[in-house]
Order: structure tokens, then C-alpha cells, then sequence
């Protein structure tokens, strides 16, 4: 089965992390990544830019609406992604406990992965 | 990251609408910082056996109310003046549910309000940012001296200077009406701007204080287009530090002399900078509302885009430049300018547009530096090694002075191939 670890994060703290933390997160949970990639379930991963860099199509009306900032005003924030491969519920809560260890505070929403197009390879 | 830190985290997160709610609330800023304070203490005591609150600002916001109206009460206590019990009993009549008190409408208005007092137009530039940094942004006294190469007493006496005259200041608590708000959005974004020119920096001893300043100012641009999230300057202001942060590395040499952007390894330049600084303007676009910081953001964006120096659009610097002078019109954007002339229609151009300004810019480093190339690429070698050494002589650093340098030198090769070449001043 393959699952996405939705990350959100109260972006106003991500945001307050000094470059220094940013980078030591980073590291930290580059070190899993890397594991995971070797023993290959790791699959696309993306750290979001600031909900300020983003940009809302509501399509919910013809012609569509386009708004600044994302979908819905909460208090976390959708701040990035992972796809990755895990054999059950249990082993990617284990793969999002550690990675949440590495990078504390906010959730993780996980989310099993109905169909899924790596869009870089053809066919 | 330790609990510690993730705690000073979520601290310094919360650090301006608590502020700013507090401000509001006590209409005094040392009471509003104070009560802060104590109750930021209190949360490192009960924040690590309980967990964090959910909304860790509410819950500063609500202790230190309560730590202030305590102390309000003390004071009374050891002051025996009677009919002294309506401020105490106002403040009492305030004590609501704290999420009410800085709910969702109101915070973005006292954050504002907050960054505005900084901006008092009576306050030197350097004060603004002192105290901006001190007040909003929870920076030590000691930070900021280092920052600003002064004393920690010297920096002490500035900040506690600025407070003074900012209390004198009458200011409007009341949610404020479009056009004050539109003014005072105008002001905070020229005293982030200038924060963030505080840290422009060349490598070397106290530079990290100085660069911490920049990064600084683009929290602070963050968090205003966090509040103010569809206005289209407030995009360009932080696309603005964005793009031009990317190149922070790029900028010096391992001298530390300062490299020109046509000179610049472009490897260098900060990608994630720049991917949101690019969307930014994309977006500041949409809305048909030009303003200065969005088309200086643009120009900055031309250049990102330009895969090297030679296929920068000069063209379209040139047309955003004037338009730039038309909406703020002042000698050193002509002179900006005058640079994209330069490469779009030739260095004769360049100097026709500069002609008029020469006098506003006669004691400018960068005017006298422009002119020289302009000429010299003109092949007018005797009036370029006059005009480059007048920019020497108004040289503020000794890496300006050897810049212009060896472009006096450039100057005698080239005039000994017959061939010259120029440089911009932009960075």
C-alpha cells in the first residue's frame, strides 16, 4: 500500500525557526529519507512554499474564482508531503512517529493512496 | 531541535499578536512588554508538564493580562491614594475569555498598529528599527547593539529614547478606517524595507548579526502579508527582500569586495528564495495595482529569471524603471535607469537621461561610477578617469574605492585594444 504523510504545521512557527533550525530539521530528517529511499518506499517528497505564496482556484462556479492564499484559513498549515510505500497502518505510523521525532509539533494527516501517476516517467 | 527550542519557537511565534494585543489592551508599551515577559516565564514552567496550549498567543495573552491587573493591584496596595479605583475596576471590567479579546478581526489591526508605533515619522530611521526589532521581533538590547556595531549601553539609552518619544505620541486605538490603514501599511513596509538594507553586509567579523537583521525584516514582510494576504505591495515588498536575499552570497568575493550582479556566480543564488519570491510577483500581478515595491520586485525578478548577465530584458528594466520614476520620482532611480539605457539603447542615451540629474548626485559614489562607464564605452577615456576618480574620492568603503579601481584599469587596457566595456551599479 502506498500512503501520504500530509505534514501540517502552524506555519507562523516554521516560519519563526531561525535559518539554523530550519537546517538542522532539514538534516534530521534527511537522514530517514535516505533510508527510506535505500530500502525503496520512499516515494515523491515536497516541502510546500509559505501559504502566502499561494494561490486558490475555486471552481465551484463557472468561470472559476481565483484567490489569494490557500483553501481554507486554519490554524496549521498544509507545509508539505510524503508518499511512501509501507506494508501496513502500523509500519507508517512507525515511519511517521520517527520522522515526527525529527520534526516536532503540528500533525501528520496519513492518507492512503488510491491511485497515484509518477508523472516524470513516461507511459 | 530540543523542547527548549521548540519552545522559544512557538514563543518568538507568538511574540506580535500577543504584543500587539497586550498594546492594545494596556495601552502602554513597557506594561504590555512586561506583562509579556512574565507570562512567557510562566510558560516555560508549565508548558513542558502540560503541553503547549493550542493557541499559545491566546494563552500569553490571557497570563499576562492577569499579571498585569495584578500588579495594578499591588501598586494600588502601596499607593494609599484614594478614588484611585476606576482604572483597576476598568481594566477588571475587560477580563473576558481571551480568544474573544484577540479574535480573528481585531489582531491584524493590533499587530499593525504595533509595527506602526515603531514608525513614528519624529524617530530617526535607525530608532524605527531599533525599536521594531526590540518590540515586535523580541530581540535583546544586546542583539541589536551588535548588529548595529554600538555598545549594548549605547543601544539601551536609543531604544529607551524612541520608547519615550513614541509614548508622547497620541495614537488612534480604535480599529482604523481604510485610508489610516492603507498609510500606516505604506509606513511599517518602508521600515522593513529599511531593516532589511540594515543587513546588507560583506562578509567578515559581526556579519551574521548584520545578516540576521535581513532575515529579520523578511519574518517581518511574512507576517504583514500573513495579515494583509491580497494586498498586492505587500507581495511586492516580500518578493522584493526575497529575490534580492537569494543573492546574498553571490554578492562578495572571499575579500570581501563587493561583486557586481554581472559578475555574479548565479549558481550561487538562493533557489527556495527565489521560487517564492517569482510566484510572489506572479501573483502581485494578477491584481492590477502596480506599486513601487512590486515593480522594483519585477526588475529583481527580470534579473533572477536572466540565465546570464547578457540576457537580461534591459529592455523591460528600462520601461519598468520609468515607471518606477513616474509613481516616486527620484534622482537615483534615473540613475538606475540610466543603466538598463545604457544596454538597451546605448551608452549615449544612458547619458543624455543623466545630464539632469548630475547636480542632485554630484556627492553620489554611484553616479560618478555610472558616468564613468557610460563614457568610457563611449570611448570618451579622458572624461571616464575623471568621473572615476571622483568616485574614489566619494568612495564609503575601501572595496567601492577598488572596484572603480579596476575599472580605471579596464579603462587602459581597453583603450589600448581600442574596446571598452561597462558596468551597472546594481548589485
Amino acid at each position: 500500500m502506498q500512503y501520504a504523510i500530509l505534514c501540517y504545521h502552524d506555519e507562523k512557527v516554521v516560519c519563526a525557526w531561525s535559518k539554523a533550525e530550519d537546517e538542522a530539521v532539514m538534516a534530521k530528517l534527511m537522514v530517514i529519507n535516505e533510508r527510506l529511499a535505500r530500502e525503496g518506499k520512499l516515494g515523491p517528497v515536497a516541502r510546500l512554499l509559505p501559504t502566502t505564496a499561494a494561490t486558490t482556484l475555486r471552481k465551484d462556479r463557472d468561470p472559476p474564482l481565483v484567490l489569494d492564499g490557500p483553501f481554507a484559513e486554519t490554524k496549521e498549515q498544509l507545509l508539505g508531503f510524503y508518499v511512501i510505500e509501507a506494508a501496513s497502518l502500523d509500519e507508517i505510523l512507525d515511519i511517521a512517529k520517527e520522522l515526527g521525532a525529527a520534526n516536532p509539533g503540528g500533525s501528520y494527516e496519513i492518507r492512503p493512496i488510491g491511485y497515484f501517476i509518477d508523472g516524470r516517467k513516461p507511459g | 531541535m530540543t523542547d527548549r527550542d521548540w519552545m522559544s519557537a512557538v514563543l518568538a511565534a507568538a511574540r506580535p499578536r500577543a504584543v500587539a494585543a497586550l498594546v492594545r489592551y494596556f495601552r502602554d508599551l513597557d506594561t504590555a512588554e512586561e506583562a509579556f515577559q512574565e507570562a512567557c516565564l510562566r510558560a516555560l514552567k508549565t508548558w513542558p508538564g502540560n503541553g503547549p496550549p493550542r493557541d499559545p498567543a491566546a494563552w500569553l495573552v490571557m497570563v499576562a493580562r492577569n499579571s498585569g491587573i495584578d500588579q495594578a493591584r499591588r501598586a494600588r496596595r502601596q499607593s494609599p491614594l484614594p478614588d484611585d479605583d476606576r482604572a483597576v475596576s476598568d481594566l477588571s471590567d475587560h477580563e473576558g475569555p481571551a480568544v474573544e479579546r484577540i479574535d480573528a478581526a481585531d489582531y491584524r489591526d493590533d499587530i499593525l498598529r504595533l509595527m506602526f508605533i515603531c514608525c513614528h515619522p519624529e524617530l530617526p530611521a535607525t530608532q524605527q528599527i531599533a525599536l521594531a526589532l526590540r518590540i515586535v521581533s523580541g530581540l535583546s538590547v544586546a542583539q541589536i547593539a551588535r548588529a548595529f556595531l554600538v555598545s549594548d549601553a549605547a543601544m539601551e539609552q536609543r531604544i529607551t529614547r524612541a520608547k519615550a518619544r513614541v509614548a508622547k505620541a497620541a495614537l488612534a486605538f480604535e480599529t482604523p478606517g481604510a485610508i489610516e490603514r492603507a498609510e500606516r501599511l505604506a509606513a511599517v513596509a518602508a521600515m522593513i524595507y529599511l531593516l532589511f538594507n540594515e543587513g546588507y553586509t560583506a562578509p567578515g567579523p559581526g556579519s551574521d548579526d548584520k545578516t540576521a537583521l535581513a532575515e529579520e525584516a523578511i519574518r517581518l514582510a511574512r507576517l504583514l502579508l500573513q495579515l494583509y494576504p491580497t494586498e498586492p505591495e505587500v507581495m511586492g515588498l516580500l518578493a522584493l527582500l526575497l529575490l534580492q536575499h537569494s543573492r546574498a552570497h553571490a554578492r562578495f568575493d572571499a575579500n570581501g569586495e563587493s561583486i557586481l550582479l554581472a559578475d555574479q556566480d548565479r549558481s550561487l543564488w538562493r533557489k527556495p528564495l527565489i521560487a517564492e519570491g517569482l510566484a510572489l510577483v506572479d501573483k502581485a500581478m494578477r491584481h492590477l495595482r502596480p506599486g513601487p515595491y512590486q515593480i522594483q520586485a519585477a526588475v529583481a525578478a527580470l534579473h533572477t529569471r536572466a540565465a546570464s548577465a547578457e540576457d537580461t530584458d534591459w529592455g523591460q528594466i528600462d520601461l519598468l524603471y520609468g515607471a518606477l520614476e513616474r509613481m516616486t520620482p527620484s534622482p537615483v532611480i534615473t540613475l538606475n535607469r540610466a543603466v538598463a539605457v545604457a544596454k538597451a539603447r546605448g551608452p549615449a542615451a544612458a547619458l543624455d537621461m543623466i545630464e539632469p540629474i548630475a547636480e542632485s548626485l554630484a556627492g553620489y559614489f554611484y553616479f560618478h561610477g555610472a558616468r564613468g562607464s557610460f563614457l568610457a564605452e563611449l570611448g570618451r577615456t579622458k572624461e571616464a578617469r575623471e568621473a572615476f576618480g571622483r568616485a574614489i574620492s566619494l568612495a564609503r568603503s575601501p572595496a567601492e574605492a577598488a572596484h572603480v579601481r579596476r575599472e580605471i584599469d579596464r579603462l587602459a587596457v581597453s583603450a589600448a585594444r581600442g574596446n571598452a566595456t561597462s558596468e551597472g551599479v546594481e548589485k
